[in-house]
């Protein structure tokens, strides 16, 4: 069905492929931001070397993970442009403003202080430089929160008029579009997600060194903090994940539908299907392990209420089910594992022995990317659920798309693919090389920057020769 | 709000990012494409040094001006980007490797001579491309039912290609002139010799750009020599002369900051000099300020939040250029 030199198919391909690599880091640098001023502020109330160490080793990879943060979302502000012009024109009057306000109140302050909190700590006083970084994760927080409002207006769109050109207008009061029906669910969740995925690789992290040399107290320290979050965090968003499910339902009930996987009505009561296969040939989910009932109690919190299934709509109006039902299931079942984690973190805890079982220290490790896998598929299952829209009951994608030119969408998308792979496989490579590297004592600013007597310079080369 | 004219403000705001970002980008960029000529070692370090703490936030402008007329001016955003595709895709792509860069030069020392190849390619990549985009708005854009209706080469003509060359030498002479105010020994008589060469290159860039504009279109052509405006519009060379006139007195006299105060002079006035080509359309001769403008509820809602965080933005700015003033140095700042 899908011709895969179709230039809409390419640009929906390019699109996917440049936004999902680019979430990864903010998804990491939001809660990395936090943490960095939770441990700034942990040193500067206890004045234990301790935190401070931690703050400098993690803020030499939030560094790193921010720089590709930013360059891989200046593509994203112009792919609106290159392949979906028409989406621009039409959604232009009410997504832009946010973004514009994004940038304007989150990016700015983000990089004005940016520069201050990674090279400014013996150029200005110490409580100027706590304030620089939370600036920064005060920044993340922001721009946040106004791209998430922009999404979820194209899910759940409201406020506005269609203009004589086609044009999504404002119409009465912006506050009822920015804090449009599925936007505050969205945000805590996506927020609380940010958190959990930071807590998991610095867990990932901690555990790691743990278990080469269990009494590094840098190691425990870090290890203690986020498996704090991982037990605490994990089970508020499993139920912010619920409260964003049923709002799906109420708004975009199809796309509730493909993640269950419900393709038949159930007049009393829907079942809960884990497993299966769901197949487009014949609209039904093979092989299926289901609990009865289950999925009305979790949807309508009553075992018997009916819900209704996609056959009851138009079938052009389906998004791809498959696809949806399996990233529904990824991501639910790493959200289960990690509030598994947390919950093992805590008998070890109760034990007294939260440092001393390795076998949880190698699980922590394994987890330790399980939050950016989660995230990227709960992005995947509420994007494509969104089809066949951008813009939800409103604009089809089939109608969005720029006057494409297949062979410079596809040059485009293979050089997407190559660079980001080259770039942000590199970055990856050094974050993981940092991140193997245990904390110590007297931990530098940043590698290779000699201490001096006029300070510490931002990114002094000593000679290549020496090791990092 | 009627009575005030919200597009017509909406552009000035625009232009106003545009404008901040070629001069503050400009000098990273500029930095990056005359990177290979400085020596290995002190040299480059120092070079680095003086714009690592702030290309984040230079770069910031340009998502402004993205998003910016995204917001302003939907229809203009949605006929420029698909007709200048490939450049806007190899800008994009420039500017990561050219990003990227400043963090990975600093982590993989044994790969450092590739990352320093990736910052001049990426910076002189993103430069071209953007001087090529300049020069395809300015030649005209095809239009038809408010889209773009020309094929995904059309923006290739010598006259794009000429403001795509004018570009590397403009922002190659604001890099090497902000090294001379940031560094000092060997490094800052070096930067005032390229400063010397690029100085005289870019004018005559501009001499040429200027030459070929009139004759694009006859409306441009009437703009800048119909009786009486010709009497304004002159004193846009007259002033470019006397600038590049202090620019040359600067570098003799050895001063540190007027050089680099004249190029942005000479920048202002080419960017004046556009403005009077172009106004009042944003797709040259098809779709002018009001066209493309969003509906007054969007640009209203936006102007609000700009007027208060406009002046906050400048302010912290200011203040993070301040926090690391004076020369760079690749033994820590004085």
């Amino acid at each position: 069905m899908l011709d895969p030199l179709d230039p809409v198919v390419l640009a929906r391909a390019q699109f996917a492929f440049t936004v999902s690599f680019h979430f990864i880091f903010p998804a990491f640098s939001i809660g990395l931001a936090s943490y960095l001023t939770v441990l700034e502020a942990l040193w500067l109330k206890t004045g234990k070397s301790l935190y401070l160490d931690l703050f400098k080793y993690w803020v030499k990879i939030f560094a790193v993970a921010f720089g590709m943060g930013v360059v891989s979302g200046i593509v994203m502000s112009y792919q609106f442009g290159t392949n979906w012009s028409v989406y621009s024109q039409r959604a232009g009057p009410i997504i832009g403003p946010l973004m514009a306000y994004e940038v304007l109140t989150a990016f700015f302050l983000e990089a004005g202080f940016l520069g201050v909190m990674l090279f400014g700590m013996t150029k200005v006083g110490k409580s100027l430089h706590f304030f620089a970084t939370s600036m920064v994760a005060l920044g993340t927080l922001i721009s946040a929160t106004w791209i998430i409002s922009a999404n979820s207006w194209m899910q759940t769109p409201v406020g506005f008029v269609v203009g004589a050109t086609g044009q999504f207008e404002p119409a009465g009061s912006w506050w009822a579009i920015v804090f449009n029906p599925s936007f505050p669910y969205r945000l805590v969740h996506t927020v609380i997600a940010a958190y959990l995925t930071t807590a998991l690789t610095v867990g990932g992290v901690g555990a790691w060194h743990l278990l080469s040399d269990s009494a590094n107290p840098h190691a425990r320290t870090m290890f203690s903090m986020a498996m704090w979050m991982a037990a605490l965090v994990a089970p508020l968003q499993i139920l912010a994940g619920d409260t964003q499910g049923l709002n799906t339902l109420e708004y975009q009930p199809l796309k509730v539908l493909a993640m269950e996987g419900d393709y038949e009505p159930s007049p009393d009561g829907a079942p809960l299907i884990l497993f299966g296969l769901p197949s487009g040939a014949d609209d039904s989910v093979h092989d299926r392990l289901e609990i009865p009932k289950v999925g009305s109690l979790i949807l309508r919190h009553d075992l018997h209420a009916p819900l209704p299934g996609l056959k009851d709509f138009p079938r052009d109006k389906w998004p791809p089910v498959p696809v949806v039902f399996w990233s529904f299931r990824i991501m639910v079942g790493l959200g289960l594992t990690i509030f598994g984690l947390g919950l093992w973190s805590l008998v070890a805890r109760a034990c007294r022995r939260l440092y001393d079982w390795p076998w949880l220290h190698r699980a922590a490790v394994l987890m330790g990317p399980a939050g950016f896998c989660a995230v990227i598929a709960g992005w995947v299952t509420t994007e494509v659920g969104r089809q066949p829209y951008t813009v939800y009951g409103q604009l089809l994608t089939a109608d969005s798309h720029s006057p494409l030119a297949a062979p410079a969408v596809a040059t485009s998308l293979v050089v997407f693919v190559v660079v980001y792979f080259t770039v942000f496989g590199a970055g990856t490579g050094y974050l993981l090389k940092m991140m193997g590297r245990p904390p110590t004592p007297g931990e530098d600013e940043l590698p290779h920057v000699p201490h001096h007597a006029a300070g510490i310079t931002p990114a002094h080369g000593i000679k290549p020769t020496v090791a990092p | 709000m009627n009575h005030i004219d919200l597009p017509l403000i909406w552009a000035a705001i625009i232009a106003f990012a545009v404008f901040a970002y070629v001069l503050m980008d400009g000098f990273d960029l500029g930095i990056g494409i005359l990177f290979p000529v400085f020596a290995v070692g002190e040299e480059r370090d120092q070079a680095m040094n003086s714009i690592a703490p702030v290309w984040d936030g230079n770069e910031t402008w340009l998502v402004l001006g993205g998003g910016g007329l995204l917001a302003a001016f939907p229809l203009a955003y949605a006929i420029i980007l698909p007709a200048t595709y490939p450049l806007m895709i190899a800008m994009l792509l420039g500017l990561v490797f050219r990003g990227v860069a400043f963090e990975f030069r600093w982590r993989d020392p044994a790969h450092r001579v590739y990352w320093d190849a990736a910052f001049t390619l990426g910076s002189l990549t993103a430069t071209i491309a953007q001087g090529i985009t300049l020069g395809a708005v300015l030649q005209g854009i095809r239009v038809a039912d408010n889209a773009y209706a020309g094929g995904w080469l059309d923006w290739l003509s010598p006259f794009s290609l000429l403001t795509g060359a004018s570009l590397v030498l403009g922002y190659a002479l604001l890099g090497a002139s902000w090294l001379i105010w940031k560094t000092e020994g060997a490094a800052q008589a070096h930067a005032r010799r390229m400063a010397f060469v690029l100085g005289i290159a870019t004018l005559i860039a501009m001499a040429a750009v200027s030459a070929a504009t009139p004759f694009l279109h006859y409306d441009y052509w009437q703009r800048w020599f119909s009786l009486p405006g010709v009497f304004l519009t002159a004193q846009i060379p007259l002033l470019v002369l006397i600038t590049a006139a202090v620019f040359f007195w600067g570098l003799r006299r050895g001063s540190e900051r007027l050089p680099f105060l004249m190029v942005l002079a000479l920048f202002f006035l080419n960017f004046l000099g556009l403005g009077v080509s172009v106004y009042p359309y944003l797709v040259p001769r098809t779709v002018t300020i009001w066209d493309a403008a969003a509906p007054p509820q969007s640009q209203q809602f936006m102007l609000i939040g700009t007027a208060v965080i406009f002046p906050v933005i400048i302010g912290y700015t200011a203040w993070a250029y301040w926090v690391f003033r004076g020369k760079a140095g690749a033994h820590g700042y004085h």
